[in-house]
Order: C-alpha cells, then structure tokens, then sequence
C-alpha cells in the first residue's frame, strides 16, 4: 500500500490551501453575517479548474479522480465548511453527467460545468420524503416531444445557484418508478423558492424548487424512464457522501487547528491550559478522529478511482467522519471554555456547521442502515 | 510588440511561517523538517513574467540553482504558468555564496540563449542580500535596474520601469535585454489553478550539471565564494518595560519630558 501523494496531488494540496486561504478566509465573516453565497468565489473556483477535477479530459476536464476532489473538499473545508459544501454539492451535479448521460447530453454539458461557466446540482427530496424515496410526488408526464414536470423540491443545497439541475420526478404508477431529468435555469414554468434558514453552512444555499407546468425536452431525459432513483442514488451514494466525508476532514482539521492554537496561547493559573491532562487528552481525540477519518474516506476514493465498489466503504467513511465532526466540534468548544461560545471564535462555527454534516446525503441512520445490510448479507453467504 | 522571451530566477527557500531552527557549526539554515517555498518575491518576478507574456506574447523559462529536491519547486513554477524549466544542480556547487551562484546563474542563462529579459526576486527570505540580480545581470553584461515597482512595455526594444528607492521613486527607461529585480508592490501574485497543476506535468524540466555547463569549477561552490559567514543567531522583538511607581504628578511631567524629547 502507497500512502503517498503524487506531485500533483501535492501540488493541488498546496494550490487549493492557498486559494482558500487567500480569497475564501478573508469572506468568511460577511458569509457568517449575510448568509449570502458568494457567487464570486465559485466562478474563481470555476476559472481555476476545481470543478473540472473529475470530468474526462475530452470535456475539458482534468480526470485528476476522486482522491483530488477529497484534497478540495478537505482544503476549502478547512477554512469554510460552507464553501465545501456547496463544492461538493456541485459535484454531486455532475456526477449524473459522467455516470449516465448520453454522449449528447456529455458534449452539450461538461464543457461548461468543467469551466464553472454553469453550476449544478440534484434535487431529489421533497417535503413527503427523501431518504424515503416513495414520498416523492414530483410527476413528469411526456406530452410530445417534451416532459411536464410539476412538484416541489426542498432542501436542496445550491438551489438559487445552480444552473444545471438533475430533477428526479415520477414517471410511473409504480411507487418505485423515477426518472432523472436535466432541467436548467430559465426554463420556462422552473424557479427557485424559498431559501432555508439553517444554523450553520452560512454562506451555502439551501432552497426549494418550485416545478409548476415546467418544460422538459424529451432529449433531457438521462438514461432510461425508469433509471431515475438508480441514478440519483449512485451519485448520492459514491459522490455525495464522499464529498460529506471531505467537508468533515476539513472541519475536523479545523477543530485541531483551533483547539492547538487557543491550548497553546490560554493562560489559566500562570501556565498555558495545554499542560493539562483533560485538554491533552481532546486533542488526543481530535486528532484520532481526523486521521482515523482521513484513512477511511481516502481508501474510500481509491476503490472509486479502481472503478471498485466503493458505496459502502462511503457510507461507513461519510458515518465515522461527519459523526467525530460533531463530536470534535463540541470537545473544541469545550477547550475554549467561555470563549468557545462567542461568535468572534471559530470555535462556534465548526460546532453549528459540523451538525449540518448529518442530514446531509442520508443521514447517520441511512448510513447505519446502508452498512448493516451489506455486513447481514455478507454474514448469510 | 514582438513576444518577448523571459526568463525567471527562482530560488527554493524554507518556508519561515513554520519554526526555522539554525545550525551554528556550519552557519545554515537547518532544512530537515522546514517545507521549501518559492521565494515569495521570485512570485513576484513569476507573475511579472506571466503578465508581460499574457500581454505580448512569448514564453517564460524558469531557471534555478539548487539542490535536486527543488524539482518540486520548479514543477510549481511551471503549473503557476512558465513553460520550460532550468535546474542547475550540482555537489560541486554546494556552499555558493551570492557571487558563485550568480556565476552558475548566468551561465545557466547563456545556455538557455536567446532571451529579451531576466526577472528575480529582489531579495531572498533567507539570505535577503539583493546581490544575486544585479551581479546576474553584472556577469552577463546586462542594463539592470533593482526594486521594481511597475513594468510597462515603453516600444519594441524597450520597457519603461518603476523603481523604489529609500529616498522616493526614479522613473526609468531600459534597453533590452535587461534584468530587473521586482519590490513586492509589484503585483499581487495568482494562487494556482489545477488547469496549470495538470498541464505541469508534461512541460520540460531540465536538470544540469556543471558539466552541462560552461564553468570554470574554481569560481563556484565554497571554492569561488569569499563571503564567509561570522555568526548567525535569532533576533528576538520581545519588547523592553521597566515598572516604575510615581505620583500622578510626576507621571505627567515624565510624559511631558518624553514628548519633547520626541519619544512619544
């Protein structure tokens, strides 16, 4: 086993720290402040190739694999969790394109979504369900050359931001018949609504999507009617929670970062609180926590580099990572003391953002579930 | 304007946001655990490099002497956006003062031929001389003007330049080819781009010796150095108090002396 990065690898480590550093850290503040998305970023983002990192060469991409998308995630992450996330999630749009779109729809799309000319994103909850996939109510009935969609869509990161959308929407009688869609920005009957007010990822949209008589080519039908959920599920699956996987490492970094820095610095009875055992022994964790996390969703990436399965490997990478986020969190909070609740700390921060790492891309519970069922199985054989 | 082909001198430092710790028997910097950084001011003279290109045209060939580790340096340079890359390493010249590594330096520059200008970094992080530039530019009997702040194209064979000095600023006019040294007001280097990162990998790097080169071994390493270094230590900036109790009366006509006598 090699657990050495490549010069590139490093290169894009040293490259994407320095970016985050430089332009991402000096907004974090007014993000915190406005909750505003600062659509300027991701177009510098888009212009330095960051969302070009997995798409094949021939669409002008860069086929650096999904172990540089985690070095991403986890850079940007470091310094904004809310960033990271929306990166990720733009990702996540992408990935129907490059698991299941037809030559055409590759030709017509990647070009622009590996520049970050466009943005995208996958809208599959609704208010009756996500993880549970039957409550899906969306419908798209084919009228001629098109598809009419019409439903709502909710929590769906980067809504008012995307340009590129794969929608999922029933196309059948049948409780588990989806289909997967393209719908962009501009159709005529689409428009964002409403924006979600969440305690942390300031600064990352999180919206509805109102489908009222919306048209859709036919031609904008991904793979099969039918092929929605299998699609949706993959890249929610394999990109998605990798991506949850490289927001946490960043926090993670982080929560080590700050509990280091303010153990060092916080003098209580004439000696900096590091010397004690209770401080020493957070760090400790924090520190278990963020490598035994970077292992896991690092091996995770490989196995999807492969071309292995990999889908439950992220699910257990996207559980253990997310779920010592929220406990890093919390133990560097608690080593800040009072100052650990004040918003001029970043201590704060991690903690709100950190919980906001659960629900996202199936829950602990889901990933619970996910794993369980591949371990019963493979006890029965 | 015809493209102009540029070239720039960069040299490998250690990053000196993290603890530098230094060896006092050979009057080093201790490298072992130290990341090596592009000079921050060589990213300066990088991105005036990549600017006079973007605007005219040309390429930029990175040139640097130093241990065989800066491969990775220069493949830095290259995703920044340079095009060919010149590393001169060599055992033999180990030990280089400013004056043997300015020898190797243009000598690395008469190999690479055929160039419009030279760009460094005024002065290094580690050493901060400011000699390496102007004695490049002495050794290969260059014009140079040193503290660029604005470089602009003034005709065909010409630039039209900024320079700092400690008394104001000298607007000037220089003949090319030239070599200039950049001031930090110079630009604001760009962070790199992983379209750069990518396309890195496949541009020339070339590595030579001083056996690729025409120099004479008696001029480099510690043999062609006379500087010799008398001691190294860390400089402390802790601040000096002194506690003294006094009456209200007495403090006011203390703060009374001291703003005569300008202290304060």
């Amino acid at each position: 086993m090699d657990f050495s990065f490549t010069q590139e690898q490093e290169l894009l480590q040293k490259g994407v720290r320095e970016f985050a550093e430089k332009v991402v850290a000096p907004r974090v503040q007014e993000m915190e402040e406005t909750k505003n998305a600062p659509v300027d970023i991701y177009k510098a983002m888009g212009q330095n190739g960051f969302f070009a990192v997995d798409i094949p060469k021939k669409y002008g991409g860069l086929e650096m694999g999904a172990l540089a998308r985690v070095i991403i995630l986890e850079e940007i992450s470091r310094v904004s969790a809310a960033v990271g996330m929306a990166t990720q999630v733009f990702y996540l749009g992408i990935a129907p394109f490059l698991e299941a779109a037809s030559e055409e729809q590759k030709q017509k799309y990647l070009p622009s979504l590996a520049k970050g000319e466009k943005l995208a994103t996958v809208a599959v909850t609704e208010a009756s369900g996500g993880s549970d996939p039957t409550g899906i109510v969306t419908e798209a009935k084919k009228e001629g050359d098109n598809y009419i969609l019409n439903g709502r869509k909710i929590f769906i990161t980067n809504s008012h931001e995307a340009d590129i959308i794969t929608v999922v929407a029933r196309t059948s009688q049948d409780p588990l018949q989806f289909s997967a869609f393209i719908v962009e920005k501009g159709m005529p009957g689409f428009k964002p609504g409403r924006k979600e007010n969440k305690m942390g990822f300031h600064g990352c949209t999180t919206g509805e999507l109102i489908f009222e008589n919306c048209i859709v080519p036919v031609e904008n039908l991904i793979g099969k009617e039918g092929d929605g959920l299998k699609i949706a599920l993959k890249a929610i699956s394999e990109t998605g929670r990798c991506g949850m996987a490289g927001v946490a490492l960043g926090i993670l970094e982080s929560c080590l970062e700050e509990a280091v820095k303010f153990a060092n610095e916080r003098i209580l009875g004439g000696k900096p609180i590091s010397v004690h055992q209770a401080i020493q022994a957070r760090i400790a964790d924090i520190r278990i926590a963020l490598e035994s996390s970077r292992l896991l969703t690092y091996r995770a990436a490989w196995l999807k580099e492969k071309g292995m399965r990999c889908d439950v490997e992220f699910a257990i990478a996207k559980y253990y990572s997310t779920e010592a986020a929220v406990q890093c969190a919390k133990k560097t909070v608690d080593i800040y003391g009072g100052y650990g609740v004040m918003m001029e700390f970043a201590a704060q921060r991690l903690y709100r953002d950190a919980q906001l790492l659960i629900p996202s891309a199936g829950t602990s519970d889901i990933q619970m579930i996910v794993i369980a069922r591949d371990s019963l199985k493979k006890g029965k054989k | 304007m015809k493209p102009l082909h540029i070239i720039v001198c960069v040299k490998p430092v250690p990053d000196f946001r993290s603890p530098v710790e230094f060896d006092q028997k050979t009057k080093t910097v201790k490298r072992g655990n130290v990341a090596t950084v592009i000079n921050p001011l060589d990213k300066n003279a990088l991105e005036a490099a990549l600017q006079l290109k973007e605007s005219f045209g040309g390429k930029v060939t990175a040139l640097s002497m130093a241990p065989p580790f800066a491969e990775s340096v220069l493949r830095e340079v290259l995703a920044f956006g340079a095009d060919e890359a010149f590393l001169l390493s060599d055992p033999a010249f180990a030990g280089s003062d400013t004056l043997a590594t300015a020898y190797v330096l243009a000598q690395g520059v008469k190999k690479i031929r055929d160039f419009d200008l030279v760009i460094t970094g005024a002065a290094s992080t580690d050493g901060n001389t400011a000699q390496v530039g102007p004695q490049v530019a002495e050794h290969l009997g260059l014009p140079h003007a040193s503290f660029v702040t604005q470089v602009k194209r003034h005709s065909e064979h010409s630039l039209e330049l900024t320079l700092k000095t400690e008394e104001g600023t000298i607007l000037a006019e220089i003949d090319l080819p030239a070599l200039i040294t950049v001031s930090r007001e110079i630009n604001e280097p760009r962070t790199l781009g992983l379209f750069g990162i990518a396309a890195a990998a496949a541009k020339p790097l070339h590595i030579l010796g001083s056996s690729d080169l025409e120099v004479d071994p008696e001029r480099v390493g510690e043999k062609g150095s006379p500087t010799r270094i008398a001691d190294i230590r860390e400089v402390s900036f802790a601040r000096k108090s002194e506690l003294h109790e006094g009456t209200p009366e007495a403090i006011s006509l203390l703060v009374k002396k001291f703003r005569e006598w300008g202290v304060i």
